[in-house]
């Protein structure tokens, strides 16, 4: 052996994070152009402009706020508190999401953990990677704000953006610390549901709780009307409270700035350092544990009828109840029909607030009736069992439309009965309004249906954005016309039109078919 | 069943291209209750051509029967007679076998008592009697190929047509596929099969058809191919690689 010379690896720190650097900008770059590197230069100048848009839109809102002179005082602490919480939650739950995801790929975890390298090293890496993905994405939601501010108000705006990335770095760490302690607390096989679950429900949560509270108080779903409210502001803690640090640090304070971003650096050192060993470990306990493991059922007997369509109906709604991750995930818009849901019940008597609750069901159950179309229609596991069977293609389609409708049915039925004990018009207005949202949602998933995993759920807007776009402003408009409709039912023609230019679009851009 | 004087198969001048031509040409036909062994090199055609056969893909042109019934005409009387299984068994994570078979019964409108008596005898006779009530997500790949193939067999039907059906299968499994074919040609099923492991398609087919870029280059019993390539060829893979490396040779003549 004195002659050969053993090849020295190169498992460093830079080799982790040139290969995870170049892993997720190709995976980026694919979910923007939809796997078309060629619309590359179009997708770029479409972010360019709508970054723009942003900006011109944020110095629309904030020129006469701040031309009225920002004071650093309790009311603009609060403010810039509330804004930070909102998108620490958004970041929280982004990154719950990304940690989950981490432990969950398969494809090139199976690589790394069986090869000679030091998977510890890797996941080290992973994680200020998970951090920077999610410092990225709330920057990107932010920067038009930040940027308005800094040059309209000052350059110490810019200071956000440090603690945009401590707060993102503390929720990463949070949400690794978070998948760590699930693993142990509720096994391997259903960390990743809970988990998911959970950053749904952060993600909605702040939002949704402010407007719970604002309602209860009578305030309405206005956030800032809550916020700044004489009693709120009262209730706050003083100026010099460290609870401000945030608020001071995004203000520019030095002092607070750098506390808390070197207390958050920290933070991911040790997070990286200590997680780095059990990710590994995690991951191959994760490996050898099926999400579904073998669940014993009660075995009930076949109930085969002369109905094919009551079969695959079934078998839809079967699906659906046993994957309550996918559910969690097309269910999460029934979360924002709590606040109207409250709203309904703390308004008995009052006529003004079906304005808001009508549209806001209408809109919810348009969106929801397109995620379910598609986990039904294009989410399709056997779809060459399907295609093969001696069944009419337009019986298939009409039972998985009829499927999802009897589930749309019962969300808004009981919304339609609550509005009953008010008016029968109201109702009527909601009942057709949901109908008419959640068929023109399926019928945009039927021009667009693909074929696709369920497991892709998460990617179908990505997968066509024209069917993502038509079934918004569908809901979007429909939502309008059910509005409208409860001042006089005139008015609805003018969305309804709309709709109509929504499908004759959608018609001619809707992908050719074989057959 | 099928007797052997029966046309299960009829394909006629059947054409398909994608971004080049996949099948061109093809004429095939398959009698009833034969096991029919479709080989080729990647990409020669094989599985667009059953994939056409299933009602899966369009074809451009030609004519497909089974058993009498036109695909492209009345793909409804013809799937009704036809169970494909592809490599990849398409199941439902998250039903259990049974609930699986009932399904497919109900999509090929089997009745209910004669729907239960098959499953269970079939979730028998494949082994799958512990898994039975057990959802599928967390099965070996063997375990889904299995279902896959028991709800091919629940309605009974005339032609089964499988692709690579034994890849990735340990020896236990790929023996329980192999004698679960060859009990259901011996009571009259026809089965066509696409496979790269050659031994098989040696021991259990009765004809061997070879497709080559497209197009069928020889066709017969095994010995008949053999005889076809002549020059002493003892194995099938033996006699497979001269047909393919003939065809190519005559491509390149043609070319030149």
């Amino acid at each position: 052996m004195s002659g050969l010379v053993t090849p020295q690896p190169r498992f460093g720190l830079r080799w982790f994070a040139n290969h995870e650097a170049r892993l997720i900008w190709r995976d980026f770059a694919s979910l923007v152009t939809g796997g078309k590197p060629g619309r590359m230069a179009v997708v770029g100048l479409i972010i360019v402009c709508f970054i723009a848009g942003m900006h011109v839109f944020a110095a629309y809102l904030l020129g006469p706020v701040v031309a009225e002179g920002l004071v650093a005082g309790k009311s603009l602490y609060l403010t810039i508190s509330a804004a930070l919480l909102m998108l620490f939650s958004l970041m929280f739950s982004q990154a719950i999401e990304s940690v989950t995801r981490a432990y969950y790929t398969r494809s090139d975890l199976d690589l790394i953990l069986s090869s000679p390298a030091p998977s510890h090293r890797l996941f080290e890496v992973r994680t200020v990677v998970l951090a920077f993905q999610t410092v990225m994405l709330s920057a990107f939601i932010a920067a038009p704000v930040i940027n308005t501010l800094a040059w309209l108000d000052g350059a110490h705006w810019f200071a956000a953006y440090g603690v945009l990335a401590a707060l993102g770095v503390i929720a990463t760490s949070l949400s690794i610390l978070l998948t760590l302690g699930l693993f142990r607390w509720v096994g391997m096989a259903k960390t990743r549901l809970t988990a998911q679950i959970m950053a749904a429900v952060v993600g909605a949560g702040f939002v949704i709780a402010l407007q719970l509270i604002g309602i209860m108080f009578g305030q309405g779903t206005s956030r800032l009307s809550l916020l700044l409210s004489p009693e709120t502001l009262a209730a706050a803690p003083k100026e010099a409270s460290g609870l401000w640090m945030f608020a001071k640090a995004a203000l520019g304070g030095v002092w607070e700035w750098i506390a808390l971003v070197a207390a958050s650096v920290l933070t991911l050192v040790l997070v990286a350092r200590f997680s780095a060993r059990r990710f590994a470990q995690d991951a191959l306990a994760a490996a050898g544990v099926s999400e579904h493991s073998g669940k014993a059922q009660e075995f009930k007997g076949f109930r085969v009828s002369g109905s094919v369509r009551a079969g695959l109906r079934r078998k839809e709604w079967a699906l659906l109840r046993r994957d309550p991750w996918l559910l969690s995930q097309s269910l999460q818009q029934i979360l924002y029909l709590v606040p109207p849901a409250v709203m309904l019940w703390f308004s008995y008597g009052e006529g003004g607030m079906f304005y808001v609750v009508v549209p806001v069901v209408v809109m919810a159950t348009g969106q929801l009736a397109g995620g379910l179309a598609w986990i039904t229609i294009s989410g399709e596991d056997a779809h060459e069992l399907i295609t093969t069977a001696p069944v009419p293609p337009r019986t298939i389609l009409w039972a998985k439309v009829e499927a999802v409708l009897v589930v749309i049915a019962l969300v808004v039925a009981p919304f339609a009965l609550a509005m009953l004990f008010f008016s029968a018009q109201i109702a009527v207005t909601l009942i057709i309004g949901a109908a008419l949202a959640s068929g023109s949602a399926v019928v945009v998933q039927l021009w667009f249906r693909s074929q696709a995993n369920r497991s892709l759920f998460r990617r179908r807007q990505v997968s066509s954005r024209a069917a993502t776009l038509c079934e918004a402003l569908v809901s979007i408009l429909w939502a309008a016309a059910a509005g409208v409709a409860l001042l006089n039912p005139l008015f609805a023609i003018v969305p309804a039109l709309l709709v109509m230019i929504v499908f004759l679009v959608a018609w001619f851009i809707r992908p050719a078919r074989e057959g | 069943m099928a007797s052997q004087n029966t046309t299960a198969l009829e394909i006629s001048g059947l054409e398909k291209a994608f971004d080049k031509p996949a099948v061109r040409g093809l004429d095939l036909n398959i009698a009833g209750g034969e096991f029919y062994a479709l080989l080729g090199p990647n990409g020669a055609g094989k599985t667009t051509t059953l994939r056409m056969v299933a009602g899966l893909l369009k074809p451009d042109a030609g004519e497909i029967s089974v058993f009498g019934s036109d695909v492209l005409k009345d793909p409804i009387a013809a799937r009704q007679k036809v169970a494909w299984v592809s490599d990849e068994p398409m199941i439902y994570d998250r039903l259990t076998p049974m609930e699986y078979l009932e399904f497919v019964s109900g999509l090929w409108g089997i009745d209910r008592e004669i729907a239960e008596k098959r499953s269970m005898e079939l979730v028998d006779w494949l082994g799958l009697q512990e898994q039975a009530n057990q959802r599928c997500g967390g099965f070996s790949k063997g375990m889904r190929q299995k279902v896959a193939l028991a709800g091919a067999l629940v309605h009974e039907p005339q032609l089964i047509i499988l692709d690579e059906p034994l890849t990735g299968l340990d020896a236990g499994s790929a023996r329980q596929v192999k004698d679960v074919l060859l009990s259901k040609v011996s009571q009259g099923t026809t089965v066509i099969m696409t496979t790269h492991i050659l031994e098989v398609a040696e021991r259990m087919a009765e004809r061997i058809g070879v497709i080559v870029q497209g197009k069928l280059v020889a066709e017969g019993t095994f010995e008949q191919l053999q005889e076809l390539t002549g020059k002493g060829k003892k194995t099938l893979e033996e006699v497979f690689l001269d047909l393919v490396e003939q065809d190519d040779a005559a491509n390149a003549e043609l070319a030149a």
